[in-house]
């Protein structure tokens, strides 16, 4: 069949080796078939554990109250909404990937979306965590909604960017969600029809729907996989815009500059692909999907890693820039708050600076890209340095205020602080874990949707000209 | 509820599904679905299907959701309740945009999901016929409905000329019912029939 798509001769296969469907569906749902192994109940036991260390923690601060944490009058927001923004940051890369690289027509998008909506989930899970429990009284946490009540009924304030936060995030978290699952039906299906026992026949079965794979159910659901997408896309930027609104809008020197929007967007996807980086490097070894997830998709990744890290740090600049420039002495005095380290937080700005502007400069080098170790050791230190990033904006803009006699305390957290944002790692790594056990972690369906044209062993079902080497190709085209 | 006769065909390739289907249409065979592990582009235009609309439903939810933030914003700050607060109209738009954008994505995205299951029949205990177990993993199967001027032996000598590696009959029931795919029964028909019986 002539197709309408040409493929570049210097594009990398997405799937390495020689596969047919069989072997897709084989290699993918074959972990889900056997028994956890030995590192899975080890790493699923430890995030169990993080995870209950972390409802210790918030039963604590939800029965003595928000003074459990070293939050006070003058840092009303510490490492609560720096965990925040920092989770709902990472989980953008999954929407981006998904929806944003669909309508691109981003073949290598099929390899990692899946996992990559998995995290969007659980971290945007995590994300809402913070907020709920900084409410303080967390029992009247359902007064965000607009409902009719027996106080007036008194309504909620739809001019506030808190509740546009409350609308910006649950929706988010609906609409990938949805995504996400109907993108699994598919594969749930092919799991099911391959089941042997019956609890899991029984399971998969109800999770499936019936879906039977029929034309025109296909049809509607890449109708809708495509809305879905062109919906998702500017959802995902309005996410993070409406979370830095929650600064930009507020009168707070360092917060009140309308740079934030995109900066804060191109933040989070930045820390989104790092994040992704770290699942997948690791989940592409433990379940041997090296063919499906492969170096070309850790290059590309790493590409965008430079390129939004690079859009991160001119924004850093720009600020900088901005605040001298403007002339404004309470707008210089909180800049001078971050960048000069004899001030008590100025080591952060540091950390920030040199984790997320200079570090991933190293990925400008093609053998540092493809480096599997160096590339998992960058994501972590992208999300400590964007974890920082939060912790910079919020913590140093806030700490010295108006009245000097206020700035002595250094604020540190407590560890029932420490220990809300470790249960939060449990619960996203608790979640994640029974997803690569038990979901398939590739998007299958789409592998084999595109297996024939990016496959490695199809490629000599090309046309001449696709199949030429770039020399052949560079010397016939080029004048 | 209808229980039919279908002639189910198994194709291994989908380069070998299209002409197929293209014959098997041009023979005057009645096709009732084709089942397949991944999206086909084209195939169904080729079965002859007409698009699907849900882009449509999904415009209409989401403009749903548009009227519903603006006009509940709106009725809530200058009917219900309006506040003065430092001056401010009453009708902000500007301020009311994220949340207007939100519910349309909102209303849009969950509206058209429950369509798509609706129109597929997809839900929980949900269970069809399945013609082979491997349409979800490498098979492409053709099911061709036996009408009463179906020659079954016809139409099977006829899938196996156009390509097709699996032949057989199925008699099975062509609608959903509710299910558990590890049993057989019917979750609710078999109790009703027992205690008649």
């Amino acid at each position: 069949m002539a197709s309408l798509r040409y493929e570049s001769q210097v594009r990398e296969p997405l799937v390495t080796g020689t596969k047919t469907y069989h072997d897709v569906t084989q290699d993918i749902v074959r972990p889900i078939e056997m028994k956890p192994s030995f590192l899975w109940k080890v790493g699923f036991t430890i995030s169990v554990l993080l995870l209950l260390f972390g409802v210790y923690s918030v039963y604590r601060e939800v029965v003595y109250g928000i003074g459990e944490w070293n939050l006070n009058k003058t840092i009303g927001w510490g490492w609560d909404i720096t965990n925040f923004v920092w989770w709902v940051g990472i989980g953008h890369a999954g929407t981006l990937i998904s929806a944003i690289l669909l309508l691109f027509r981003q073949g290598w998008r099929t390899g990692v979306n899946r996992a990559a909506e998995a995290m969007t989930i659980f971290a945007v899970m995590c994300a809402g965590q913070f907020p709920i429990f900084h409410m303080g009284r967390v029992w009247m946490a359902f007064f965000v909604l607009p409902y009719p009540n027996t106080r007036g009924p008194l309504w909620v304030n739809f001019s506030s960017p808190l509740l546009w936060d409350v609308f910006a995030i649950s929706t988010y978290f609906t609409v990938s969600l949805l995504f996400w699952y109907s993108g699994l039906l598919p594969d749930i299906a092919t799991v099911r029809d391959r089941a042997r026992e019956k609890w899991r026949k029984h399971m998969y079965g109800v999770l499936s729907f019936g879906w039977t794979g029929s034309t025109k159910h296909w049809q509607r659901h890449e109708a809708l996989s495509l809305v879905l997408a062109g919906l998702s896309t500017p959802l995902v930027l309005s996410v993070h815009t409406i979370v830095s609104f929650d600064f930009a809008t507020s009168v707070i020197p360092g917060w009140h500059t309308t740079i934030f929007p995109p900066y804060f967007v191109a933040g989070a996807i930045f820390s989104g692909f790092a994040m992704v980086q770290t699942l997948l490097i690791i989940t592409r070894k433990v379940l041997n999907l090296e063919d499906y997830i492969t170096m070309e998709h850790i290059e590309v990744m790493n590409k965008v890693i430079v390129l939004t890290g690079s859009i991160v740090g001119v924004a850093y600049i720009t600020e900088l820039f901005i605040s001298w420039y403007g002339q404004n002495v309470y707008e210089m005095a909180a800049f001078q708050n971050r960048w000069d380290l004899s001030t008590p937080y100025g080591w952060s700005y540091w950390l920030m600076m040199g984790c997320n502007v200079l570090a991933p400069q190293f990925f400008w080098f093609r053998k540092l890209r493809r480096n599997l170790l160096f590339t998992f050791f960058m994501s972590i230190i992208v999300n400590v340095g964007m974890w920082f990033e939060r912790f910079v904006i919020i913590v140093t803009s806030v700490y010295r205020d108006y009245i000097p006699s206020s700035w002595s305390t250094y604020y540190a957290p407590t560890i029932w602080e420490v220990g809300f944002y470790l249960g939060t790692f449990g619960l996203f790594f608790t979640c994640f874990f029974l997803f690569a056990k038990y979901f398939p972690v590739i998007a299958i369906a789409e592998i084999k949707h595109i297996l024939k044209k990016n496959g490695e062993s199809f490629k000599e079902n090309m046309v001449e000209e696709e199949r030429a080497t770039p020399e052949k190709f560079a010397h016939e085209h080029a004048h | 509820m209808a229980i039919k006769k279908f002639v189910v065909g198994s194709f291994d390739d989908e380069a070998v599904l299209f002409p197929a289907v293209k014959k098997v249409r041009k023979a005057g065979y009645k096709i009732h679905d084709v089942y397949t592990p991944f999206p086909i582009h084209g195939l169904d235009q080729v079965m002859g299907l007409r698009d699907t609309s849900l882009h449509t439903a999904g415009f209409i939810y989401g403009i749903t959701g548009t009227a519903t933030a603006l006009s509940f914003m709106g009725w809530v700050f200058t009917r219900d309740w309006p506040l003065n607060i430092g001056g401010k109209p009453n009708f902000p738009l500007p301020a009311f945009i994220p949340i207007t954008f939100e519910l349309t994505v909102l209303f849009s995205a969950v509206g058209m999901v429950l369509t798509f299951c609706y129109l597929c029949q997809l839900a929980p205990f949900v269970k069809k016929h399945h013609f082979h177990e491997r349409a979800t993993d490498d098979l492409f199967v053709m099911v061709l409905e036996c009408t009463s001027r179906t020659n079954e032996e016809d139409a099977k000598a006829f899938l196996a000329s156009v390509g097709a590696k699996e032949i057989n009959v199925q008699v099975a029931e062509a609608d959903w019912w509710l299910g558990r795919y590890d049993k057989d029964e019917k979750l609710f028909e078999n109790k009703a029939e027992k205690s008649l019986a």
